[in-house]
């Protein structure tokens, strides 16, 4: 629009014709040229065009659902909007009143709205085909349910490839009681990713060719600067097993930065989300995913963050430096800015390959630097459930070997079980081991119980310098997790095989007949549990940015165990699919061809999810909590949706305490279509 | 061998999966799509050399595909090359599909009709390979292995190394080929991916006939070797 905008971008802060509007910010390419030559500098924000959330309160509310054209990346494309905003407007609700939702779909085709989250009755849910018909074009569907919950969350279309396209916005139900949570001032922060490509066109292209949006695939040159490293012989080993697998490690996303502009609060990174507030405050951020197929890592350069809810549901306070947020995840963070500063909150997309800002200033004529993006993640052995217990250095002979340069520095161990790995019978020889240093070395969230050095012959080694002060575990304390399996162990008799309440499955990985086939590339033999691991890409970031990281390890519920029953039954389910030919399913199965799964109405049970791909897939279950077992039966957490690391297990309960149809799928929205099952409680 | 009834029973199949997809709350997770793909158009560079070049196309789900494969040359001179096969592809392994109907030698003349069943996927260590078996009439088999790599310089900047060999149960005296090992080509290909879907390039392109069909070559007073540089490109949607 004005390439103006990028010289002279302060004064423009008072131009009240700009700030009264409601456009989007629209650039020309001459301004889109200055931002590339400059990527993003200090007073890149626009605070005059930053667009902020629109908020409807009360008990009944009038939504209609439109196409609309907007303009994030130069080019106009078609959206779906509500109430002609994208994000559509923050509903705020009361919790104990009843709601009613006028939904008018003015699209040619069927819409639906899902309230994500939301305990409500089925019929309620927004699922066509499960819950109801769908909105058909021209009608109106009226959503009437008593709010019973409170906290943070979002609403979405859950008909064709319309929230992709723009249809979500925020709900934030204020409690009936005192919040336990202190806060002066609140923002909801939405994260969301734009294509100006047509989503059914990006499905088309990723069926194709899986890696189109992978601009990050091993080089020749990455292949000779690791020979330069490591020599020919580690650098051929070390990529034989992708080889073999027919897997690139550089597939994090399977939608990149290439087509998304990543958003907050609908502003484009160019322009940036502005919030205000004033000294001494303390200011609660509602942070929402609805991207389609973005998991962001969210920090806020300078500040700790209060985590005090995750998924609209108090938690007891963590203090973290950074987070990873899954797609439709929700987290509410406490943060207390100092008076005549600004922050960066910072959401960079989980491959790297983009981010989008905001600016928090007491001040709005001073702005954030925004930060560079950390280094991008590479997948390792572990993120495919390799087992690597069974690794066998007995007859590793290092008689006479020189490790004085031995640097583990790099040597990022994921969340990798290294239970069996034995070293007893490692002969050391008379080798020195003078500097050897593992002080960068990043555990992540492993679990090392059996790791046995008793044994292990130093001959006449010297071990002056080695050097473990610095060697982090990553958030695992193994005390705590050696205590809560001490406990296990004791009572597990009296669930018959199946571990205790909050503590999460002890059952065997079996990996059932309809896994094996064309449609599943992958198995993870070993899958390690996902609880205590930051994720791929920010394990390291402990040791090499001393930052804390949440993990689901950390989170425990605020109000005790709603309810403390064991579960009397376990449901093993895996997440499986063909990256090459892009097919999504559960146990190899996708949802056209699946049976519904039958949770008996009143039953307590639990369920476990096997991740056998190398994506990180959020899991959501409609109607009843996932009640995530961290490690705390008393305080056992609950969640919509889960996050499943690659080759990593994970177990939650849940109370089946919803009669009806319900949704159960992968919140990535390109999964969906084959990564869903029907849950059928009856 | 019945061709007609190769390809009836691969068109039923396709059908078969066409009226079982339908669109529910999740989405329809497998839709009909169609891929063409133009892997190689090029023209040598010496103004003798002729144009040459190779297409697939599909159309189909996920686990059921009909695909064309064609390939062919044309020079001024009365060397031409045209074949085209139409195949039903149906995957057997996570990277591998087994493929079979039929394919026809418009030219050289005159034609010859083969049924085919070949595999085509992806090998350890990311090698394409199509693999097929020929069977025509009076009795001729023939077999085409072929294998293509693709070595990323940059992330747009991509070389391609390819060998191609054909073999034959018995001779053809018409066509001047000869039983046993025919012929081996091997190619090297550089190509600048624009966008995804388009890459102009450049290559070499090498061929050497073998045995009988060599001495066949010989009688005709023609090379047994050409060697080639080539520009083309490269596109699909």
């Amino acid at each position: 629009m004005k390439s103006q905008y990028m010289i002279k971008p302060m004064t423009q802060t008072t131009n009240s014709e700009l700030n009264n509007s409601r456009r989007r910010f629209v650039f020309g390419a001459s301004a889109m040229l200055a931002l590339m030559s400059t990527p993003f500098p200090k007073n890149a924000f626009a605070n005059a065009l930053s667009q902020s959330l629109s908020q409807l309160s009360g008990k009944v509310f009038d939504l209609s659902i439109d196409y609309k054209m907007v303009n994030f990346t130069g080019k106009s494309a078609r959206a779906t909007v509500v109430n002609q905003l994208l994000p559509a407007p923050l509903l705020r609700w009361k919790e104990g009143e009843t709601v009613t939702l006028r939904v008018k779909n003015n699209l040619d085709q069927d819409s639906s709205i899902h309230w994500h989250g939301i305990i409500l009755p089925t019929e309620m849910d927004g699922v066509p085909g499960f819950s109801f018909d769908g909105i058909k074009p021209g009608e109106t569907f009226e959503y009437q349910f008593t709010v019973q919950q409170s906290g943070t969350y979002w609403y979405h279309s859950h008909s064709g490839y319309q929230e992709q396209t723009g249809l979500f916005g925020a709900i934030v139900i204020d409690p009936a009681t005192p919040d336990p949570v202190i806060y002066d001032r609140d923002y909801v922060i939405m994260l969301s990713d734009w294509s100006d490509e047509a989503p059914e066109n990006i499905y088309a292209k990723l069926k194709k060719q899986a890696d189109y949006y992978n601009y990050r695939e091993r080089t020749v040159m990455d292949f000779f600067s690791d020979v330069n490293k490591n020599g020919l012989a580690n650098t051929w080993n070390a990529r034989s097993m992708w080889n073999n697998a027919r897997m690139s490690d550089s597939d994090i996303s399977d939608v990149t930065g290439s087509t998304y502009t990543y958003l907050m609060n609908g502003n484009p990174p160019q322009q940036g989300w502005q919030g205000l507030f004033e000294q001494g405050e303390k200011v609660r951020l509602r942070f929402i995913n609805s991207s389609a197929m973005t998991i962001f890592d969210v920090r806020i350069p300078g500040l700790k963050m209060s985590v005090v809810a995750s998924d609209g549901q108090n938690i007891q306070p963590v203090s973290v430096d950074e987070f990873r947020i899954g797609v439709a995840e929700t987290y509410d963070v406490v943060i207390e800015p100092e008076v005549d500063n600004a922050y960066c909150i910072f959401a960079q997309s989980i491959d790297r390959t983009g981010f989008t800002v905001g600016n928090l200033t007491s001040d709005a004529s001073l702005h954030a630097l925004i930060p560079p993006m950390d280094p991008r993640p590479v997948l390792s052995h572990s993120d495919m459930g390799m087992d690597m217990s069974g690794m066998d250095m007995s007859g590793m002979d290092m008689s006479g070997m020189d490790m004085s340069g031995m640097d583990h520095s790099k040597m990022d161990m994921g969340a990798g079980d290294m239970s069996g790995m034995e070293h007893s019978k490692m002969n050391m020889g008379g080798g020195d081991m003078p500097s050897m240093d593992h002080s960068k070395m990043a555990m992540g969230g492993g679990d090392m119980p059996g790791m046995d050095h008793s044994k292990m012959a130093m001959g006449g080694g010297d071990m002056p310098g080695m050097d473990h002060s610095k060697m982090a575990m990553g958030d695992g304390d193994m005390s705590g997790m050696d205590h809560s399996k001490m406990a296990m162990g004791t009572a597990k008799a009296t669930v018959s095989g199946l571990g205790l309440a909050g503590f999460g499955s002890n059952n065997e990985i079996k990996h059932i007949d309809t896994e094996f086939g064309p449609q599943v590339d992958m198995r993870a033999d070993a899958p390690k549990s996902g609880l205590h691991d930051p994720g791929i890409g920010l394990r390291d970031h402990q040791q090499q940015f001393n930052r804390k990281v949440l993990t689901y390890g950390d989170i425990k519920g605020l109000h005790p165990t709603y309810d403390t029953r064991q579960p009397s039954r376990e449901i093993q389910l895996h997440l499986t699919g063909n990256m090459n030919r892009y097919m999504w399913s559960v146990n190899g199965v996708k949802f056209m061809d699946a049976a519904p799964l039958e949770f008996e109405y009143g039953e307590r049970l639990r369920i476990t999810l096997v991740n056998d791909t190398m994506m990180t897939h959020p899991m959501h279950l409609h109607g009843m909590w996932s009640e995530l077992e961290t490690g705390d039966a008393d305080f056992i957490p609950r969640k919509h949706t889960v996050l499943v690391q690659p080759g990593s297990k994970i177990s939650y309960l849940v109370t089946a305490d919803a009669k009806g149809q319900w949704a159960y799928h992968c919140h990535l929205l390109f999964h969906m279509p084959g990564m869903f099952r029907k849950v059928v409680v009856k | 061998m019945n061709k007609t009834n190769l390809v009836a029973l691969g068109l039923l199949s396709l059908s078969a999966s066409l009226t079982s997809s339908a669109v529910f709350a999740g989405g329809n997770d497998d839709p009909l799509l169609t891929k063409v793909m133009l892997d190689q158009f090029e023209k040598g560079v010496d103004p003798q050399d002729p144009t040459q070049f190779s297409a697939q196309a599909w159309l189909g789900y996920d686990l059921n595909k009909l695909w064309l494969k064609t390939e062919g040359e044309y020079s001024n001179s009365d060397k031409q090359d045209l074949e085209i096969q139409a195949l039903y592809s149906k995957p057997i392994a996570p990277y591998w599909d087994v493929q079979f109907g039929i394919k026809t030698d418009i030219k050289p003349t005159p034609n010859r009709n083969w049924a085919v069943i070949g595999v085509q996927g992806l090998a350890p260590y990311f090698f394409d390979i199509d693999a097929a078996l020929f069977i025509g009439e009076q009795g001729r088999t023939a077999m085409r292995l072929s294998a293509e790599y693709e070595l990323l310089i940059t992330q747009k900047l991509i070389l391609t190394p390819e060998v191609e060999v054909n073999l034959f149960g018995k001779d053809d005296a018409e066509l001047g080929i000869g039983s046993g090992l025919s012929d081996v080509s091997a190619g090297l290909r550089l190509r600048y991916e624009i966008v995804r879907e388009f890459a102009p390039y450049i290559g070499v392109d090498w061929r050497q006939k073998l045995g009988n069909t060599a001495d066949y070559a010989r009688n005709e007073g023609e090379e047994t070797q050409e060697t080639q540089f080539v520009i083309g490109f490269r596109a699909w949607f």
